[in-house]
């Protein structure tokens, strides 16, 4: 079992015919035909003006309804640039996408503000980013530009801010031989489609997930909710770990959403809440592996 | 990005926000004409730097002079603007090393009855922006937060739409403004909203916000930050940016695409993505060393970022040893060595250098790097490597 991703996605790629969309097109569609042989999974793109042609073998429409018509996808992957990457989740949305993820780094935040206010509108589709690696479900599908070949099916699923920190973590699990039911990667910005909760409730509830690791990183305060979330909801073993313990203040690094404003959002409170909750806490990002095999040995 | 005061005053009157007069100065001449072209028997003499704190700052070369000062005539106009511009001003944001001054803002006397505050941000918790006001003006914000929450209100609004009416006057009416002073708040409050939309601002914070004896309500100081994603669409904006303000390497850094912050400490970091970077810099202080920087060279890392990459650490003539952490996925680690090994011989580094490689193709990678010849040290994981290095310049 999984979250969010299963055997009934159909994935198509807005911005197919970009150079980053089409690269990882086809290295999600070689992902799928390598678990998934004889399947059609990822089923083809969209790039406005460019409909009725072809790229690599993916059928490129006009729009996303256009698509979703004639190759039944339920799942965009989003590569369009910056300035119109706000459009493009909306226009998934209207035609009925189920799960959009958007990889895109860099939307100015007051679009992302605009999306999250017409998503209430739609309530069956989830937002998952933007400026995030995607999602995978081992074995199944894998719907980002994360390695899919670090991902080995298993019970462990995995929420996280941030990109190539995720795939650490997915090698030190890999290591202790852990694998993932769903790895998730919510986004590095200040306003995400989809926080740490809904995804702790989607682990929760779900029977082929047996424990989850979070990690996260400095700024605002999400990281607070999902220990509050965790303390009142959650009975799996959770593990966590947060980046930027030793980021100043003021500073943005890298992220638009790390960033340190007037003493909230420290790593330092993060943590506290985090064990006050339970959740067996890495101090070092060397250790993330370690502390979650620690959390489900807890539970012995 | 941020911009000075004078700018944002520049911006908010152009949308309708009421601000003081003023005149920018950049030489003491100037300073004593605009005394005179303002006609108020008092006047305020600003210094223009990216930094708060100006009143309570001193210049280095002019230990007494206060880097904002009241002026009651053309001569002390000019004479206080004479010990300003060209002096380095420090503040306690500025750090030690302060900033130069080379413009001032003067501005005309108000007849100020009191001083509250407004702002607007991006509240992530409502996903959304909110502005939020005290009656507390003139303070540090953090600080009235964390002893008189109850003096700090917040409203969510429209990021379209931006403040309504009623929202406004509820704002105004919680402050216990009238007459006026309550039809001008609601006037305020409602185009600092539209402001901070139509701007794409992450911050617009007016503090203090003054009411004047008349009624009127005037941005007395502002300061205002734009969202960096955004600005391709304000060129208006990005005019306004002054380089000399920015910390040199870091402007370097963007035109390479690469994400820098430079630190105090001494051990350079190379690291590809952001949350490894920030864990990277974490990983070397838990073991004992102190980061020079933050690096992110991003996901794709080719031979000429990485160069430039290892050039601007080097240019901080603190970093006595180098940190790579790389974990490759998609970007194959032999790629990453192949970039890495035609920049160490590019620079010449001279400095230690430990390398922690993972993921695609690391095989290859690691015998790329030992049959390399250099000196350079592998890290088998994270741990490991961190150790390694800060041992490197023990």
């Amino acid at each position: 079992m999984s979250i969010l991703v299963d055997k009934n996605t159909k994935i198509i790629c807005q911005g197919i015919t970009g150079k980053a969309g089409l690269f990882h097109s086809q290295q999600c569609r070689a992902y799928a035909k390598e678990h998934r042989p004889g399947e059609n999974v990822f089923v083809g793109g969209v790039t406005p003006g460019k409909g009725g042609t072809t790229v690599d073998d993916f059928p490129v429409f006009n729009t996303v309804a256009e698509a979703c018509a004639k190759t039944g996808a339920n799942c965009s992957l989003i590569f369009v640039p910056p300035p119109f990457a706000a459009d493009s989740i909306l226009e998934a949305a209207d035609a009925g996408i189920e799960l959009i993820v958007c990889i895109t780094e860099g939307i100015p935040v007051l679009d992302m503000a605009r999306v999250k206010k017409a998503l209430a509108f739609y309530p069956k589709s989830r937002l998952i980013g933007p400026n995030c690696p995607g999602v995978i479900t081992p074995g199944v599908a894998k719907i980002g530009i994360m390695p899919g070949y670090i991902h080995k099916p298993g019970t462990v699923g995995l929420i996280s801010k941030s990109g190539t920190l995720t795939y650490e973590a997915t090698w030190q699990l890999g290591n202790l031989g852990l694998g993932q039911s769903t790895a998730v990667g919510i986004g590095g910005d200040p306003i995400i489609g989809t926080p740490y909760i809904e995804l702790l409730e989607m682990f929760q509830n779900d029977p082929g997930t047996e424990a989850i690791m979070m990690i996260g990183e400095i700024g605002g305060n999400a990281e607070i909710k999902a220990a509050e979330y965790i303390k009142a909801y959650v009975t799996k073993p959770v593990a966590a770990f947060i980046a930027g313990q030793t980021a100043p203040p003021g500073k943005r690094m890298g992220h638009a959403g790390a960033i340190i404003s007037g003493g909230a959002g420290t790593a330092e409170e993060k943590m506290a809440a985090l064990e006050a909750a339970g959740v067996v806490v890495a101090r070092s990002p060397g250790e993330m592996g370690v502390a979650l095999k620690k959390a489900i040995d807890n539970r012995k | 990005m941020k911009i000075h005061e004078f700018q944002a005053k520049e911006l908010l009157a152009k949308a309708g926000v009421a601000v003081p007069r003023g005149i920018v100065a950049k030489t003491p001449e100037e300073a004593q004409a605009a005394y005179g072209q303002l006609g108020t028997a008092v006047a305020v003499v600003k210094s223009q730097i990216h930094a708060g704190g100006r009143g309570k700052g001193r210049f280095k070369e002019q230990p007494e002079q206060p880097g904002v000062v009241l002026v009651k005539s053309a001569e002390d106009a000019a004479a206080n603007a004479s010990r300003m511009l060209g002096n380095t001003l420090v503040t306690i944001q500025t750090g030690e090393e302060g900033k130069k001054v080379q413009t001032l803002l003067v501005e005309q006397g108000l007849n100020i009855a009191r001083e509250i505050y407004a702002a607007c941000v991006v509240d992530r918790e409502v996903a959304g922006p909110v502005i939020i006001v005290s009656s507390e003006g003139g303070m540090d914000i953090e600080e009235v937060a964390a002893h008189h929450p109850e003096k700090i209100l917040t409203e969510a609004f429209d990021p379209v739409y931006g403040l309504e009416g009623y929202q406004a006057r509820k704002l105004a009416f919680a402050l216990g403004l009238e007459g006026n002073a309550l039809k001008n708040a609601e006037k305020f409050f409602r185009q600092l909203s539209k402001f901070f939309l139509d701007n794409d601002c992450s911050m617009a914070e007016i503090n203090p916000l003054v009411v004047t004896e008349e009624g009127e309500l005037l941005a007395l100081d502002a300061k205002v930050t734009f969202d960096d994603n955004a600005l391709f669409r304000h060129q208006n904006v990005l005019a306004y940016r002054d380089l000399a303000e920015e910390e040199p390497s870091e402007i370097e850094a963007q035109k390479w695409g690469l994400s820098y912050v430079k630190l105090d400490g001494n051990l350079g970091c190379l690291v590809n993505g952001a949350g490894l970077a920030m864990s990277t810099m974490d990983l070397i202080k838990l073991h004992g060393g102190e980061p020079a920087n933050f690096l992110d060279v991003g996901g794709g890392a080719n031979v000429d970022q990485v160069t430039e990459a290892f050039r601007i650490i080097l240019a901080d003539k603190n970093v006595k040893g180098i940190l790579v952490n790389i974990f490759g996925g998609i970007m194959k680690c032999d790629t990453i060595v192949t970039a890495l090994l035609t920049a160490y011989d590019k620079i010449g580094i001279q400095v230690p250098l430990v390398v922690r490689l993972e993921g695609t193709n690391v095989e290859l990678a690691r015998k790329m790097l030992a049959e390399s010849g250099k000196k350079i040290t592998t890290g088998l994981d994270l741990t490991d490597a961190a150790k390694k290095a800060v041992a490197s310049i023990a």
